[in-house]
């Protein structure tokens, strides 16, 4: 197993540097070289794993992670932090609000966007296992874990979190934005929270029968409606009965080059106002 | 078969399959030909049923002349080597992973030197006897993701992997020199701490001597200066050759030619 960095991670990696250090690469601020030795590396019976924040390893390699890792369908993972709007007051460049948009358009790819560092864990034993082309989706450090259940994570199989199960409001969430709901849920028996923490273009077969149960299906992601996680979801259900009863609750074009902390932006795509 | 043979029989499958299939990039094919010869023949190190080395066509839409040396070696046998570039065919053409053999699919320039170098990276501390050869066109120089491999292959003093330049001076609309001129092309290597070679890209014994030239714990690169369609004199350094097919009486000519020069 490998770790790659794009120059980042400071205070993070050591440890693994320290000991793995045969393991472990700084590749320099050079993504799509990253990406490139990544592939080689796996080519030989390897997995990878990449890191940068968020657009730096996706976007920046994109063509490297569409014909080189996942066309070869190689066990290369790429992680990115600060999803969503994390590094809220850094600006557009460091705000991966496009990245699923890109990462689900790649045929092999598995997206992995945990809740927090509990069901982080989880993906991460999946990934092991499954050892293909992915996409680990992290938020920040220091996160406090909302979930609990400790069976495997099956991709495109929603988990149940919190909330009334027998409502028929289904709120199903991805990644960090999953955290936003959690109060509300816990002060109504208005909605079941769910969240969907591996999904992905060939991860389809289980959202019809979970959308079956419900009468609405609210969809929550810190990432623009085009091509999110919520388009995922309707795109699963195009040509069924169940189609209409989705709401997309995601940022907004407001979001975009907006500066502040991540609760503000959020504040201004109206991100957690779930009907 | 002996290298010279070889020489001669990857070009004359090469134009065979891609008169055939109305295809492109003779031009390169022909330029590129000797160095598959050598590679294939002598360099690259051989296990029972395939390879120990690996060789990744980075300028991919060569694979032509790949095709047809894996052809030439028994790798890839007659009725699928005419099936290029046709219906349900694996071999598409850009070099393709689908096919026994071949690691890697290019087609898009700037790839194969950093997976190329992952492949040599993970051969180092697995501590195995594996080299890497990545063959680049001049034109695919431009890609900057070349050369944050480059840069990175110097700085780690990888001494197992070999990349050679056709250095056919010509791309897509002109010469090298117009569009985004690469000299001095060895001085640039060198800087970004590279073991560089020049060579005669048609001269078996020049390149010979390049490739078995010590790395002094470097990467190496051998700069083969190359002519584009070479030998065939109708095809020699023309940008035209990158796209067109021979008709059926140029193809004719390519192989008497081809019969003449290598006899």
């Amino acid at each position: 197993m490998f770790l790659l960095v794009g120059d980042l991670g400071y205070s993070v990696i050591e440890p693994f540097q320290a000991e793995f250090p045969d393991s472990f690469y700084n590749i320099g601020v050079a993504e799509q070289n990253m990406a490139g030795i990544a592939a080689g590396i796996a080519s030989e019976g390897n997995q990878v794993f990449t890191y940068s924040i968020g657009n730096f390893n996706t976007f920046r390699c994109a063509e490297q992670i569409r014909n080189d890792i996942d066309y070869h369908n190689l066990p290369v993972c790429t992680v990115s932090v600060g999803g969503g709007v994390a590094y809220g007051n850094m600006g557009y460049s460091h705000h991966a609000i496009q990245d699923y948009a890109l990462m689900r358009s790649f045929p092999n790819m598995l997206i992995c966007a945990p809740t927090c560092p509990h069901e982080t864990r989880l993906c991460m034993e999946l990934l092991v296992k499954r050892r293909g082309p992915a996409y680990l989706r992290l938020h920040k450090a220091g996160e406090p874990c909302i979930t609990v259940c400790n069976d495997p994570i099956i991709p495109g199989a929603p988990r149940f979190i919190a909330g009334n199960k027998n409502s028929t409001n289904a709120i199903l969430a991805t990644g960090f934005a999953t955290q936003g709901v959690i109060d509300k849920i816990m002060q109504s028996d208005q909605y079941a929270l769910f969240s969907m923490p591996a999904w992905g273009m060939r991860f389809r077969e289980h959202v019809q029968s979970f959308a079956s149960n419900y009468m609405r299906i609210i969809t929550l992601e810190d990432h623009l409606m085009d091509g999110g996680f919520g388009s995922w979801v309707l795109e699963s259900l195009a040509g069924t009965i169940h189609a209409s009863k989705v709401y997309v609750q995601s940022l907004s074009l407001e979001s975009i080059g907006k500066v502040g902390k991540e609760y503000y932006i959020h504040k201004l795509s109206n991100l957690f106002d779930i009907p | 078969m002996k290298t010279e043979e070889f020489q001669k029989e990857i070009r004359l499958r090469a134009a065979q399959i891609i008169a055939s299939a109305g295809g492109s990039h003779i031009g390169g094919v022909f330029s590129s030909a000797d160095i598959l010869a050598i590679l294939y023949s002598e360099i690259l190190a051989r296990s029972v049923d395939g390879f120990i080395d690996s060789f990744i066509l980075s300028k991919g839409h060569c694979c032509a002349g790949v095709y047809s040396a894996l052809n030439v070696l028994g790798f890839l046998s007659d009725e699928l080597l005419d099936t290029y570039a046709q219906n349900g065919s694996p071999l598409m053409a850009h070099i393709s992973h689908h096919v026994p053999h071949v690691e890697f699919s290019t087609g898009s320039l700037g790839h194969g030197l950093p997976f190329g170098i992952g492949k040599a990276l993970a051969s180092k501390v697995k501590n195995n006897a594996k080299h890497v050869y990545v063959l680049l066109s001049d034109g695919e120089l431009d890609e900057g993701s070349n050369w944050e491999a480059i840069h990175f292959a110097g700085h780690h003093k990888m001494s197992n992997i070999t990349a050679i330049i056709d250095y056919n001076k010509l791309q897509s609309l002109t010469t090298t020199y117009a569009t985004l001129d690469l000299e001095p092309i060895s001085a640039k290597f060198e800087a970004f701490k590279w073991t560089t070679l020049r060579c005669d890209g048609h001269n078996i014994q020049e390149l010979r001597t390049s490739f078995l030239a010590p790395h002094n714990n470097k990467p190496k690169v051998i700069v083969c200066d190359t002519i584009k369609g070479y030998p065939i004199d109708f095809m020699l350094n023309q940008v035209v050759w990158h796209y067109r097919t021979p008709s059926a009486e140029q193809l004719a000519s390519i192989i008497k030619q081809l019969n003449r020069v290598y006899q």
